[in-house]
């Protein structure tokens, strides 16, 4: 019979619709509304995983996100494959194949249960007093044995095929928890016309009123108190209501972030709908109706499969109309449970009820139980339990003063425990908000807040139903600016417990194992062995045993963990003091955290108005920040390094073009411009006329160069300034830092124009010959137009600022063009180029040909330790500036002394040999190790132009050291060199003037 | 003389057809001109939308005028407005002290619309867009996912301008696609 | 993440700024008349406080203006900001004194 324990009658499931999905293979029947837990239960499944370390076997403990034991492998289909999902939480539908975990080879036969029978060597500590030595141990042995036994789930084999969104959102009031005092805080802010949201982690709101079938609020049924307040909620405009929306994480000035779950229920979601949104909402108030958690009681083998928590019975009885037991013994040291029995009771299912407390304590509800015929047994304490796989009774004994009578077995095939209630304080904390002890309600209470929030009900230790949504309006009101308050009428609630921790016991301590952290398996034992080692600290307790680690964040298991440390060690509990809580509240993908931040939105991708072309025409690329340039042009059956050898000669020989497009740009304008050069740069900037150019060097103050480019003077209040690719922004924030803070008098502004222009650059002997039928408007004579000069005409028709600058040592020029300009001006270029053989040539070709000249590149000859002498380049410092940035640090002790770091040239011994760069470079390879190292090679490359290998280096006194021989590290030795100029090429540099 | 067949026209970087879905609809904006104009203590001038508040804007047609910060402005016009738009910028200034740099060639628009659209851009952008906070008239550089944009809202409508820059422009457009999608 | 009022733009998210060190260092007029410990002093040596720190922002990607901020450098809390070449109307804690 499908769904032997479906109730007859009841529950929210919509018994017209029945649903199938799969368990482990096996086809699990239940209908829509279930979650995977409750349909497990209808068909009368226990026993869903093995446990984290012993592998003991675990059940369905509680019906919401505080689920310790019941992790499940979800597949939704190819690439939707998610570990550690608790069955209570995800709902169930058809399609989904569910699997359990912890177990090998099968769920009811697993091999790791051995550990269980070896459990007293897994005690507190286990790994740290077990897997110490030999360190190599961890890598090669304990931790692959031990991932392989435990392991939480399967990491996915494949992209995860699904959406994520992400959402910035802001409102006035946001409402934790869709509870009764979540809705009624929702209802007090929504009159006021403020931007509400209401965000609750079930797929309905109401909270407890989804099974308090027979609570009444306002003279009507919660439901429908419920239906009228989503209702009304539904109608403001400025409500937003997020069903399956868990917020997990309280961070600064009201920042909170929340997971919607969004199509993970439907069989068929809309199509291109995301899987999950993150929310990140800036709330000016939050009101946390989170409400609170129930406790286990702490007793031996208390992890039996068919041991659930009393309100979680009650949940599945009425919410979900599933009897998770026929017998059912309610074991309890409070009042919530008796509501439990009797609705368990009213669904005509056997109960017993075993209450720790006196009789004097519980005659109340002891008698009104009574009346409907259950047996209710007081003063008592529970020895153990019955069964293996399923639990088959409960050992009680009367227990009085700490002496344990006589043992009674009760048998049963469910046992509903309440230790309590633990209020879900935990975004409270994370707020920062500092906690109080309560000891009337044995709970830590939301005490002074950090930020502008407020707790409400149950989260504020408030059990009573009609006092849960009074204190939620009062908290909603305020939370709006308004000062309402509103008294409800409510059906009265059982409220009230006797805090307990682990059990008086008469069996033999050594083999009790009573669980207070279902999911990390901590017993009790564990937490007073810490403490007999020495750990008093809580934190420390927590981390030596692992208590409250694991995904449920300790939800059930914390109050018992410090209640029993605070017996232990017979300090009271506000002074053992409770764990940090920390976001997640609980488990959050990293496909939500992601978001659509992936493949092409993973990061913009910057690229040049050239770039297609260079991509038709068979450019390999190179990422250079986030920009992507054309690094080098292979023709078929070339590779790279006869694709760059070909480049490099062509434009020594003939004509290359380069897109030079992602240099930075800045526009300085103004009549102050100059004198903030001056100030910027180590250069003279004043006498330098208009249209012409000059290499620029900017330090940072701490008198090492920041970066490099060439100026041109367009007018004498405007210099277009050009940097690094990688610069661009670093240069453009140093200027307007000194700019705005240190020169505001300077009448000057910066605009960046880096993206405004596209650059080409015409490079090698034709060049001339090249551009000259497509400029118009300037002579191009060597006399008119000489080199490191700019002019502005035309090209093309299109307006252009042409440059005759070379970073090859040839003859060249830089075609400014408007972007939009850039491929039509290239293409135009690279077809008057053709009769030349004009070469289309990317980065690498680009590096070699500036080696071979001994030109710099930021980044690679400095590494932000590197002064201008360093790299041969004083001389470009104005000497009759008196200050300009970074020039009081070059008279620094250290920057003038003797031994510094000095650009050369080495030429290997072998003509062929490429150097790696960053190679350490020594006098003597026989030396003793640790060597003195004299420096490294920053810059390599065969050098077709040359006939040889040449390398740049930054070597200790290196100017001093010309033609002495040094040794190189190589991957299998030294390679000696020889200190040399590094000018490889046109020493005498008449090419570039051609 | 120059063959007329080599003169370039201008191509931007992403084409011209709109994505849309009910709710939200994505459209690159056509060519146009762009001057970033720099200048102090010019709040007392009310042309070119020079007594603007800051994070304000003006807009008539292809005009607009959106001031971003204390002494910065961004003027747009139609593609056959930049002698125009600089004349007026000298007959409104004069000898005052400015700085205009041309960046219609570094910006790229694109235009959202429909009941999802601010829902859409706040898949990337962390600002309040909603009436009382982003109303009619206002503009702003901000952030959207990890590119810069300004953000201009130049009616009551759920009509939103974003400029980025050009080598941006390919992200943000399939990131708003993809936020209005999944908004 | 923080939200940082702009004495420009108002308050905005923590992402549109970016945090310059240290406020209320200036240049020296003459960096040239200080001997190389002053100097040193100047450029490495900052109060790094626990407690109520001057601080410069810039709204980077906002109005692009550079100014300051009293920030408590244990709460993270900002307690005012101001614009650049104004003084804080909050005593600042200094490590160093
Ligand atoms: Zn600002």
């Amino acid at each position: 019979m499908a769904q032997p324990f479906r109730l007859p009658s009841g529950g929210r499931v919509d018994r017209a619709t029945p649903i199938r999905f799969t368990f482990d293979g096996r086809t699990i029947e239940g209908f829509a509304g279930d979650t995977v837990a409750s349909a497990l239960l209808a068909n009368g499944v226990h026993l869903v995983g093995r446990s984290f370390k012993y592998h003991r076997p675990r059940g369905i403990l509680t019906h919401g996100s505080d689920e310790p034991s019941a992790l499940l492998q979800v597949d939704r289909g190819p690439g939707k494959i998610d570990p550690n999902n608790r069955a209570t939480v995800v709902e169930a539908r058809n399609g989904l194949a569910t699997t359990s975990l912890n177990r090998w080879p099968s769920l009811g036969f697993d091999v790791g249960a051995v550990n269980d029978l070896l459990s007293p060597v897994f005690v507190a500590g286990f790994y740290y007093k077990t897997f110490m030595w030999p360190r190599s141990f961890w890598d090669k042995v304990y931790e692959p044995v031990i991932r392989a036994a435990a392991g939480l789930g399967v990491a996915p084999q494949v992209p995860d095929a699904d959406a994520y969104a992400n959402r910035h959102a802001h409102c006035d009031v946001l409402v934790v928890g869709g509870g009764p005092a979540g809705l009624a805080a929702a209802l007090a802010a929504a009159k006021t016309g403020k931007r509400v949201i209401l965000a609750d982690e079930q797929p309905e709101f109401g909270g407890s009123l989804l099974h308090e079938t027979g609570a009444s609020i306002d003279g009507q049924s919660a439901e429908a108190w419920r239906a009228a307040a989503i209702e009304e909620l539904d109608g403001y405009e400025s409500v937003t209501l997020l069903p399956r929306t868990t917020a997990f994480g309280y961070y600064n000035h009201n920042h909170v972030a929340l997971t919607e779950r969004v199509t993970d229920h439907r069989e068929s979601p809309a199509k291109g709908a995301p899987r999950e949104r993150l929310w990140q909402v800036r709330a000016a108030e939050v009101v946390l109706a989170t409400g609170a958690h129930e406790r286990p009681l702490v007793f031996a083998d208390n992890d039996r499969p068919g041991v659930m928590l009393a309100e979680s019975v009650r949940v599945f009885i009425n919410r979900y109309g599933v009897a998770p037991g026929r017998r059912i013994v309610f074991v309890t040291s409070g009042a919530s449970a008796y509501a439990a029995a009797a609705d368990a009771k009213a669904a005509g299912l056997e109960v017993v009820m075993v209450d720790l407390r006196p009789e004097r304590d519980c005659a109340s509800e002891a008698a009104d139980l009574r009346l409907m015929g259950v047996e209710v047994l007081t003063g008592q304490t529970v020895i153990g339990t019955k069964g293996r796989k399923r639990v088959a009774g409960l050992v009680v004994a009367p227990c009085a003063n700490g002496t344990v009578g006589a043992r009674r077995v009760i048998a049963c095939d469910c046992v509903g425990m309440s230790g309590g209630w633990t209020p879900a304080v935990h975004l409270f904390s994370q707020s920062r908000g500092k906690l109080a002890y309560d000891e009337g309600r044995d709970a830590f209470l939301p005490g002074v807040s950090a930020q502008a929030e407020r707790s409400a009900g149950a989260a504020a230790g408030v059990y009573d139903l009609a006092s849960c949504l009074a204190t939620g309006f009062a908290a909603g009101a305020e939370a709006a600016g308004a000062t309402e308050t509103r008294a409800f009428a409510a059906s009265p609630t059982r409220i009230g417990f006797t805090p307990v921790r682990d059990l008086p016991t008469d069996a033999d301590p050594a083999k009790v194992r009573a669980f207070v952290d279902f999911q990390n398996d901590v017993t009790a034992k564990d937490l007073k062995l810490a403490m007999r080692e020495g750990f008093e600290s809580i934190e420390h307790v927590k981390r030596y045993t692992t208590t409250g680690m694991a995904t449920d964040q300790g939800k059930t298991s914390n109050m018992n963990a410090l209640g029993i440390v605070s017996k232990a060690l017979n300090r009271p509990l506000p002074a053992i003091g409770t764990t940090t809580f920390r976001p997640p509240y609980t488990p959050v993908t990293f496909g939500a955290l992601v978001g659509p931040a992936r493949d092409a939105l993973f990061d913009p991708i910057r690229a040049t108005p050239i770039h297609e072309w260079a991509a038709e025409h068979g450019a390999a690329f190179e990422n250079v920040a986030l920009w992507r340039r054309a690094w080098y042009f292979a023709k078929p059956g070339e590779d790279m390094h006869a694709a760059v050898v070909r480049e490099c000669r062509a434009v020594r020989e003939g004509v290359g073009l380069f897109d030079a497009s992602t240099l930075g740009k800045i526009e300085v304008v103004g009549p102050d411009a100059a004198e903030f050069m001056n100030r910027m740069y180590v250069n003279p900037w004043t006498k330098l006329g208009v249209g012409r150019c000059r290499y620029g060097l900017m330090l940072k103050e701490d008198g090492y160069i920041l970066d490099d480019g060439v100026v041109a003077r367009m007018a004498e209040d405007r210099f277009h300034v050009t940097t690094t690719t990688g610069g661009a922004p670093r240069v453009m924030n140093h200027m307007e830092d000194y700019l705005q803070t240190e020169w505001p008098d300077l009448d000057v502004f910066l605009t960046s124009t880096t993206e405004q222009w596209a650059v080409i650059a015409v490079q090698g002997p034709k060049a001339r010959d090249v551009i000259a039928p497509l400029v118009s408007g300037i002579d191009l004579s060597n006399e008119a137009f000489p080199h490191m000069s700019v002019r502005e005409g035309a090209i093309c028709g299109a307006p252009c600022r042409l440059f005759r600058v070379s970073f090859t040592g040839d003859l060249g020029y830089e075609i400014n063009v408007p972007a939009d300009y850039g491929r039509a001006v290239w293409e135009a270029v690279f077809a008057a180029g053709e009769p030349y053989g004009i070469t289309p040539y990317g980065t690498e070709t680009m590096h070699v040909l500036r080696a071979e000249k001994g030109y710099i590149i930021v980044g690679q000859e400095t590494d932000g330790t590197v002064t201008p002498d360093d790299v041969g380049l004083a001389g470009m410092i104005a000497k009759a500036k008196k200050d300009f940035v970074g020039k009081r640090s070059l008279a620094r002790p250290d920057v003038v002394a003797s031994g510094r770091k000095q650009l050369v040239g080495l030429a290997t011994e072998t003509a062929s040999l490429v150097l790696d760069e960053g190679a350490q470079i020594v006098a003597d390879p026989n030396q003793p190790i640790p060597m003195k190292m004299l420096g490294h090679v920053t810059s390599s490359y065969f050098s077709a132009n040359c006939g040889r290998s040449i390398a740049l280096a930054l070597v200790a006194d290196g100017r001093a050291l010309m033609g002495r021989t040094l040794h190189v590290t190589t991957p299998t030795g030294f390679a000696p060199a020889t200190v040399c100029d590094p000018v490889f090429f046109d020493a005498e540099g008449g090419r570039i003037h051609a | 003389m120059l063959d007329r067949s080599l003169f370039a026209r201008r191509d931007r970087p992403l084409g011209a057809a709109p994505t849309s879905n009910d709710r939200a609809r994505v459209s690159p904006a056509p060519a146009g001109v762009r001057l970033s104009l720099r200048v102090r203590g010019a709040e007392g001038l009310s042309r070119l939308g020079l007594g603007l508040a800051i994070n304000r804007m003006s807009a008539e047609g292809e005009r607009f005028s959106a001031r971003l910060g204390p002494n910065e402005w961004l003027l747009g016009a139609g593609e056959a407005d930049l002698e125009a738009l600089e004349a007026e910028i000298e007959a409104a200034l004069g000898d005052r002290f400015h700085s205009v740099v041309d960046v219609s060639h570094r910006n790229v628009g694109l235009e959202i619309s429909g009941p999802d659209a601010a829902a859409a851009l706040n898949a990337g952008c962390p600002l309040d867009l909603g009436d009382a906070a982003f109303p009619a008239g206002s503009a702003t550089r901000t952030l959207l996912g990890k590119a810069e944009i300004v953000l201009l809202r130049p009616t009551a409508e759920p009509l939103y301008r974003v400029e980025c820059w050009r080598s941006f422009a390919p992200y943000v457009h399939a990131f708003l696609v993809e936020a209005a999608r999944t908004a | 993440m923080l939200l940082i009022d702009c004495p420009f733009c108002g308050t905005r998210p923590e992402t549109e700024f970016r945090c310059g060190g240290e406020a209320h260092i200036a240049r020296p007029a003459d960096p040239s008349a200080l001997d190389d410990g002053a100097w040193a002093e100047h450029l490495f040596v900052r109060s790094n406080p626990r407690g109520l720190h001057a601080e410069r922002w810039v709204h980077a990607h906002g109005c692009g203006r550079w100014f300051n901020a009293v920030r408590d450098t244990f709460t993270d809390r900002f307690v005012e900001t101001y614009k650049a070449g104004e003084q804080p109307s909050h005593p600042i804690d200094d490590a160093r004194a």
